[in-house]
């Protein structure tokens, strides 16, 4: 907690000078440049290609936890029981597709541009959540399921103001994974000509520039700690609410 | 008042529940006791329709429990379980709410009721009002559930093992509380439990389950002096019924003129105490206080005259 509250407004700041004014870091990423070649990657900004990376991620993200939720959802009610297996193995196709080549195979289905990138990620990002959302809701205290129904709640009263709220921290959970897994893999859009951080990475490869690669990577590794962080934090907090209560 | 007609839960051609008919009056405890697998649990949780009766039916005042939806049958009736089943996301408060809120109440109104109710089961609504359960004790735990099982004045409370999780020196305790709340609310209570003695010292009918049947609804006197099956004489301990018996007289029953030697025994205490009393102090006789003056006392003699008193 103490390294945190030092580290955390260290590493923002950070990533703000990155981001924002990435001319100052020319001394530090000098080295490894080829000799005589550019530094700091200034053919577009990186405010706008972090912005478009994150929106791309949140809206798959989204997608997949709105997706996913849902369809867990479905399956933990009795009827729905007989789809658990066959959606479990979908989504875990989604995460067993390599995200290069759900790339591959959407380009021609969507062209080139951010829409092969959305559908791999939010393939890609089912999974954890699915399954996280599936444990939280077949696992809820059984004295509170039996009171719930017992003092007159319906079946809607019961999942919007019982079962959700308490199965949030760990569908947050799988949430976390699932945005952390996709900043990452949002990079290899660029492949494809989605716009993210990937761009300065891969125009790194291209030139041998070893400064563009640290740059592009350490911006997203910078983003992908502090997400992981923030929605820590979030999950203690919520749960901290709950209270010890599960034992 | 409660009438159960012929009620009966099959389960794969078992019955659970076999044809059982009770009547429970307005206003008193009713105990319902067997061992596990009894189907008194069945029988509890068909009467708020958690279980559809395979046949039968059950009316509270009259009226049909099948003529109504079955979640909006259970706000009417109050709800209670081993272990309390309260929302852990929720406050105190809101838990007590659960129903007036479902029920519509207003604001002011639901306020007033969580207070009255936490004043009621002893917990300064100031204090309590916006903890969360986690940080509660186990016995406030069990009061704040039930509270909850009370908040909107229901006609019939059911009560499943409620102190069950309950160490015995608590559980004395919310037995006591539940006894006192009952008779200054008036509450109709239908409890299940497998432990006779609370049976005893909570119902003003007990009923005895036996594998699916009901084998006897009776007062506890009753149940003790005139077991209607070798069930219910073991169900009822047979070396334990003359203590049993004594402990549902109170001493005011047997308290004569005179002074005795020792510490006193209260008006509301159970000759079981006054038994207890004389044989670890070797007395012969006790006294009897009441409001701190002494009244009487009640003799070893008559004790024991009293507990061989039966047909």
């Amino acid at each position: 907690m103490r390294i945190g509250t030092v580290l955390r407004p260290a590493l923002v700041l950070l990533l703000l000078a990155l981001v924002l004014r990435p001319a100052w870091f020319t001394p530090v990423f000098a080295p490894f440049a080829p000799q005589g070649g550019p530094v700091i990657y200034d053919r577009v900004s990186l405010l706008s290609l972090s912005l478009s990376h994150l929106g791309l991620v949140a809206a798959a993200s989204a997608a997949a936890t709105l997706i996913a939720v849902t369809l867990a959802i479905l399956v933990t009610r009795p009827a729905g029981a007989a789809f658990r297996p066959l959606s479990r193995t979908i989504t875990n196709m989604g995460q067993t597709f390599p995200p290069v080549a759900v790339l591959a195979l959407a380009v021609p289905a969507l062209g080139f541009g951010a829409g092969p990138t959305l559908v791999a990620l939010f393939l890609y990002g089912l999974l954890p959540i699915f399954e996280n959302a599936i444990a939280a809701l077949s696992t809820l205290p059984p004295a509170t399921m039996e009171a719930a129904r017992g003092i007159g709640l319906n079946r809607w009263q019961r999942l919007v103001r019982v079962e959700l709220p308490l199965a949030l921290p760990v569908i947050l959970t799988g949430i976390r994974l699932s945005v952390v897994i996709a900043l990452g893999t949002a990079t290899i859009g660029s492949t494809v000509a989605a716009r993210t951080l990937g761009e300065v990475i891969i125009a790194g490869l291209l030139t041998n520039n070893t400064a563009y690669v640290l740059q592009g990577g350490l911006i997203v590794g910078l983003f992908a700690v502090l997400i992981y962080d923030a929605l820590v934090q979030l999950e203690v907090r919520l749960a901290r609410r709950i209270g010890a209560q599960s034992s | 008042m409660i009438e159960i007609d012929r009620i009966t839960k099959t389960y794969n051609g078992v019955r659970a529940v076999d044809s059982v008919t009770m009547t429970v009056e307005t206003g008193t405890i009713t105990v319902i006791v067997g061992t596990s697998g009894s189907g008194k649990t069945t029988l509890l949780r068909m009467i708020n329709r958690l279980e559809e009766p395979s046949s039968g039916e059950v009316r509270i005042n009259g009226e049909s429990t099948l003529a109504v939806k079955p979640h909006i049958l259970r706000r009417r009736i109050g709800y209670a379980i081993q272990g309390h089943g309260l929302f852990p996301h929720h406050t105190v408060a809101r838990n007590i709410a659960a129903v007036p809120e479902l029920l519509n109440w207003s604001a002011d109104k639901i306020r007033a009721r969580v207070d009255e109710l936490l004043t009621l089961f002893s917990m300064e609504p100031a204090t309590f009002r916006d903890r969360y359960p986690a940080a509660l004790s186990g016995g406030q735990q069990q009061r704040v559930g039930v509270a909850r099982a009370l908040a909107s004045r229901p006609d019939l409370l059911l009560m499943d093992e409620p102190f069950g999780a309950l160490d015995p020196v608590i559980r004395t305790r919310a037995q006591e509380d539940l006894r006192r709340i009952q008779q200054q609310l008036g509450s109709t209570i239908m409890l299940v439990t497998h432990d006779m003695e609370e049976a005893m010292r909570l119902g003003d009918r007990v009923a005895v389950m036996d594998a699916g049947r009901l084998v006897q609804h009776g007062t506890p006197a009753e149940i003790i002096t005139r077991p209607a099956t070798d069930f219910v004489a073991s169900m009822v301990g047979e070396v334990e019924r003359p203590l049993r018996l004594l402990s549902l007289v109170p001493v005011s029953d047997l308290v004569e003129a005179g002074t005795a030697e020792g510490e006193a025994l209260q008006v509301g205490a159970s000759l079981r105490d006054a038994l207890s009393a004389c044989l670890w102090t070797g007395r012969s006789a006790v006294p009897v206080e009441q409001d701190g003056r002494r009244v009487g006392r009640v003799t070893f003699d008559a004790i024991r005259a009293r507990a061989r008193v039966h047909p």
